[in-house]
């Protein structure tokens, strides 16, 4: 009863808050400074049309690195915290009933069409909506389908693990060569621009999607295989 | 059109809490957070919205002389990329350690777990 009282209390005072921020807001009528630069400075900067990409990748490529390893610690606490209930291969083969004609024949279809599509999704980060975060999260959905048809498939932890830290390697590999060849860590400088919103332009902001992609895709891969992989005794 | 999506997020904040701090089940303690979460974000985007703009994306329709005056901030999509990201990350460790809590007294029920009850 208390406990109910102190929550409605707690969330009534919350909701003064929200109310009060809700009414005083005003939204702006022109860009802020901050936002203004990047509005007029991105495309002869970066080369990149997309603009949110171009703050991304370019100019806080650093905070995306720091994202990109928090992931990676995450996948890696995932694993090692259900590493000693991980079950190995075929021990409860009997128990499942086939997952159907129809879903399995659907899934032979979509997976490469999904891992297609995320592919589309972050090489053409740089110019339409869509990025190496978003195109990773797609790629591991198909591994999602793929679990979903068969609980008991396995997927290659080794394979995972080495495709997700050579890509990080390399994007560690590009922002030095950024300090070496251009401005600072992450620059984009080290490739030519290139024609504005051609899809190999924006120096290498395709190529550090594609890198991001690939690690994104295998960091929420490894996750959902941990978590697949968990069986109850 | 700002307010309404503002709004929505701040309820679904409230929501989130409130499942958050009622249920006594663990999973949906996680579901809840993920819905607060979810509020933060769409809060955050809100900010950045302007009436009669479109998105930061230069291409023919919106060119780079007249972009200062077509788009919306970029900067909040920009931060809020970040944090749905970064909230998967989260929402995976509390499923994992949800499993782990389950392991040690076979229940979801957190007032089962006294041990650090004061």
């Amino acid at each position: 009863m208390i406990k109910k009282v102190i929550t409605l209390a707690l969330l009534a005072g919350f909701a003064a808050i929200f109310t009060n921020l809700l009414l005083g807001y005003v939204p702006d009528e022109s860009l802020n400074l901050t936002a203004r630069y990047y509005a007029e400075n991105t495309a002869s900067e970066t080369g990149a049309a997309n603009i949110v990409t171009a703050i991304i990748v370019t100019y806080r490529g650093l905070d995306t690195l720091g994202e990109v390893t928090v992931l990676f610690l995450a996948a890696a606490i995932v694993g090692l915290v259900l590493a000693q209930t991980r079950v190995g291969d075929q021990s409860g083969v009997e128990k499942m009933p086939p997952a159907g004609e129809l879903l399995e024949v659907g899934t032979r279809l979509l997976a490469p069409l999904i891992v297609l599509f995320g592919a589309y999704v972050f090489i053409n980060g740089h110019l339409t909506p869509g990025g190496g975060f978003q195109g990773g999260a797609i790629i591991a959905s198909a591994v999602l389908l793929l679990l979903l048809t068969n609980p008991l498939r396995r997927f290659s932890h080794r394979l995972i693990a080495r495709l997700e830290s050579t890509m990080g390697l390399f994007y560690v590999a590009i922002g030095i060569l950024g300090m070496a060849m251009a401005g600072g860590f992450l620059d984009n400088h080290i490739l030519p621009l290139g024609e504005f919103g051609a899809l190999l332009s924006a120096g290498a902001i395709p190529l550090i999607y594609v890198l991001i992609g690939l690690k994104v895709g295998a960091e929420f891969s490894s996750m959902m295989v941990s978590l697949s992989e968990t069986e109850d005794q | 059109m700002v307010y309404v999506m503002m709004g929505t997020g701040f309820i679904l904040i409230l929501i989130g809490l409130y499942g958050a701090l009622t249920n006594t089940n663990i999973m949906r303690m996680i579901v809840s957070f993920t819905v607060a979460n979810t509020g933060t974000n769409l809060v955050l985007v809100s900010v950045g919205y302007m009436t009669g703009r479109t998105a930061p994306i230069l291409d023919d329709a919106v060119p780079v002389v007249d972009a200062v005056h077509r788009i919306i901030d970029p900067l909040p999509q920009a931060l809020v990329l970040t944090a749905i990201v970064i909230g998967l990350g989260v929402t995976a460790l509390m499923l994992a350690y949800a499993y782990r809590l389950y392991e040690t007294k076979r229940t979801l029920n957190i007032s089962k777990f006294k041990e650090l009850k004061w």
